[in-house]
């Protein structure tokens, strides 16, 4: 293990020649190695370098080999073929225009989820007490359901011959949509699940961010306002600061969340989406299971996950700093 | 409570209101529209000009769903895997999470992050090396599989969810009972224990929740004939195109208790995950 925690403040007493004040605790010693936190952490670390750091390891070391069906079923060892998956994914121009696809799906979902999300916040702020326990509700009622479930509602919704919001948009004047099928064509499709997810995801915003906009003193606000700021101001130049933490650890697990969109996409597409569908995730899957090249399916999501490490970055430098605050 | 300043020209009440009942509709819409699709007799449930009012209250989509595939076994099935994967990990996640919010140590940050980056990986991206894992394991279809699976995101969260509430307990309550002679697991059992027993049933139920609603390794993972209630909901969709009615019945049998459930734990856990994120 390195010692590479120097900048946590000092809990147990610092290492000195006075021997510390009574009643020392029993267990408690020096900084430095001690045994019990490790004695309990150690269950966890087991579990978790069994079921992640193993299998990370493997995905690492099938990306660089071949990897098919023969392989799975053990009539031929893996190959080792260096750099040959990559260079094939990273040559293929599919590729390319999946990576483009999910980073723009990703980023409209991100957009969306965080904007609504604060929008919904302060609008909760300034409604009375019976609107907001609808609205709470009516959140709290989408964030459970599972996305299993979210994902063929919506598949239900939004049906060509029965979805009731062909018939809704029919009755506006001038639009007919009776049959339309949303999912003829990808970006349409596409804007349909960023609808879903977002739909999804707006919830587990709201509730946070109305539970950071508590924390905002209202003399502060006040303050700002008898100096003349607008409600802009006041959102920009006291709200937003105080709610920053929290709006990067938001963002950021949304970026990690909506990157790795999976199910909506598999499931709205009974399970084959099509070309002009495809994701990141869903690539990675099909090239593995359905066309048995696990070597190259591995270094799709391999190059995924390398891909949200900036972001994953930001996170864990904010976590930090909050797990900072004990 | 409003935050408008009394006296600022400003809309009206009444305008955010009508706003708020906006959001109230667009956020719960598709929830009612499963729910009363579930209900309708079939014939209006299958309409190209569907009453957005309930047209009747029957079972028979309910029957139906029921009569598609067995339910009840894929069920016992969730439940299984769901408990006993939180089981563990509140056991193994309750222990570890004592170690870095009260224990201040060498490695510590390494700890942290480690357990904060295995949150952040996407499961999908784990799932080839997974299958392949559990294949050499003779763990395929093996419900046993799926739980060691289901851990990779349950224990990080159980961790560092509890770690949140273990934080907002204060150390003086220990120290205090440490000083009237207590060891450190005494004073553990006695004060931070109860403390944070509320706080463990919530991430509890909220873990059970996560593992309950995972749909790509229960269906990667198991075959057709062990399958959870999450893969059961797949059965509606054919060859010959999809049950909407029954669909929206079992999408209801599957999401009320959930829902329910999260109802109960919300609150608690919104108040865990913001734990110091804005104090400071």
């Amino acid at each position: 293990m390195s010692a590479a925690d120097t900048t946590t403040p000092a809990k147990a007493p610092p290492p000195t020649a006075v021997p510390p004040p009574p009643p020392p605790a029993p267990q408690s010693r020096k900084r430095g190695f001690s045994g019990t936190p490790w004695l309990l952490l150690a269950p966890c670390l087991l579990v978790l370098a069994l079921v992640m750091g193993y299998p990370l390891v493997r995905l690492v070391t099938l990306s660089f080999q071949k990897f098919g069906q023969s392989q799975l079923w053990g009539f031929l060892p893996a190959q080792w073929v260096g750099f040959d998956n990559f260079t094939g994914v990273l040559n293929d121009g599919e590729f390319w225009a999946v990576v483009v696809r999910t980073i723009v799906f990703a980023a409209g979902c991100v957009i969306f989820t965080m904007v609504g999300g604060m929008l919904v916040a302060l609008l909760l702020q300034r409604v009375s007490g019976w609107v907001k326990t609808l609205i709470n509700v009516a959140l709290v009622a989408s964030w459970g359901m599972p996305i299993i479930v979210a994902t063929t509602v919506f598949k239900w919704l939004f049906d060509a011959d029965y979805g009731v919001l062909n018939a809704l948009l029919s009755k506006l004047p001038g639009v007919d949509m009776i049959g339309h099928n949303w999912f003829a064509s990808g970006p349409q499709g596409l804007a349909v699940i960023m609808l879903l997810v977002v739909w999804g995801a707006v919830p587990f915003v709201v509730i946070t961010l109305s539970a950071g906009l508590t924390q905002v003193p209202a003399e502060l606000e006040e303050a700002a306002r008898l100096d003349g700021a607008g409600a802009w101001g006041v959102f920009r130049y006291v709200t937003l600061p105080i709610l920053k933490p929290i709006i990067v650890m938001l963002t950021t697990l949304s970026v990690i969340w909506d990157m790795g969109v999976f199910p909506q996409v598999f499931v709205m597409r009974n399970g084959h989406p099509e070309a002009e569908f495809q994701l990141l995730t869903t690539y990675s899957y099909d090239r593995a299971f359905v066309v048995n090249d696990y070597g190259q399916g591995s270094a799709i999501a391999l190059i995924t996950v390398l891909l949200l490490l900036g972001v994953v970055a930001v996170y864990m430098r904010q976590m930090l700093k909050i797990g900072e605050v004990e | 409570m409003s935050t408008l300043a009394p006296g600022t020209p400003r809309r009206s009440r009444a305008g955010w209101n009508l706003l708020g009942l906006l959001v109230f509709l667009a956020a719960g819409f598709p929830v009612y529209w499963m729910v009363n699709t579930a209900f309708k007799p079939a014939k209006d449930a299958i309409d190209p000009d569907p009453s957005l009012l309930p047209t009747g209250l029957t079972l028979d989509n309910f029957r139906r769903a029921l009569a598609i595939a067995d339910f009840w076994g894929p069920v016992g099935r969730s439940l299984i895997v769901s408990l006993l994967v939180v089981a563990i990990g509140i056991v193994v996640g309750t222990l570890a999470a004592l170690a870095i919010s009260r224990f201040d140590f060498r490695g510590r940050k390494v700890v942290i992050v480690t357990i904060l980056a295995v949150q952040m990986v996407p499961l999908v991206a784990m799932i080839i090396p997974v299958f392949l894992l559990l294949n050499d394991l003779d763990q395929y279809d093996k419900l046993s599989g799926l739980i060691i699976t289901y851990l990779t995101f349950i224990l990080p969260f159980t961790v560092w969810t509890l770690r949140g509430f273990i934080v907002n307990i204060p150390k003086e309550l220990e120290e205090a009972a440490m000083v009237d002679g207590c060891s450190r697991t005494s004073a553990f059992i006695r004060v931070v224990f109860p403390l944070l027993a509320p706080g463990m049933v919530a991430t509890s139920v909220y873990g059970f929740i996560l593992a309950w609603n995972e749909y790509l390794y229960a269906l990667m993972l198991l075959s057709q004939e062990h399958q959870t209630a999450t893969v059961w909901l797949g059965n509606f969709t054919t060859k010959h195109g999809t049950e909407y009615a029954p669909m929206m019945a079992g999408s209801t049998m599957m999401a009320v208790p959930i829902v329910i459930l999260f109802l109960l734990v919300q609150r608690k856990m919104a108040a865990g995950l913001t734990a110091g994120a804005v104090k400071g």
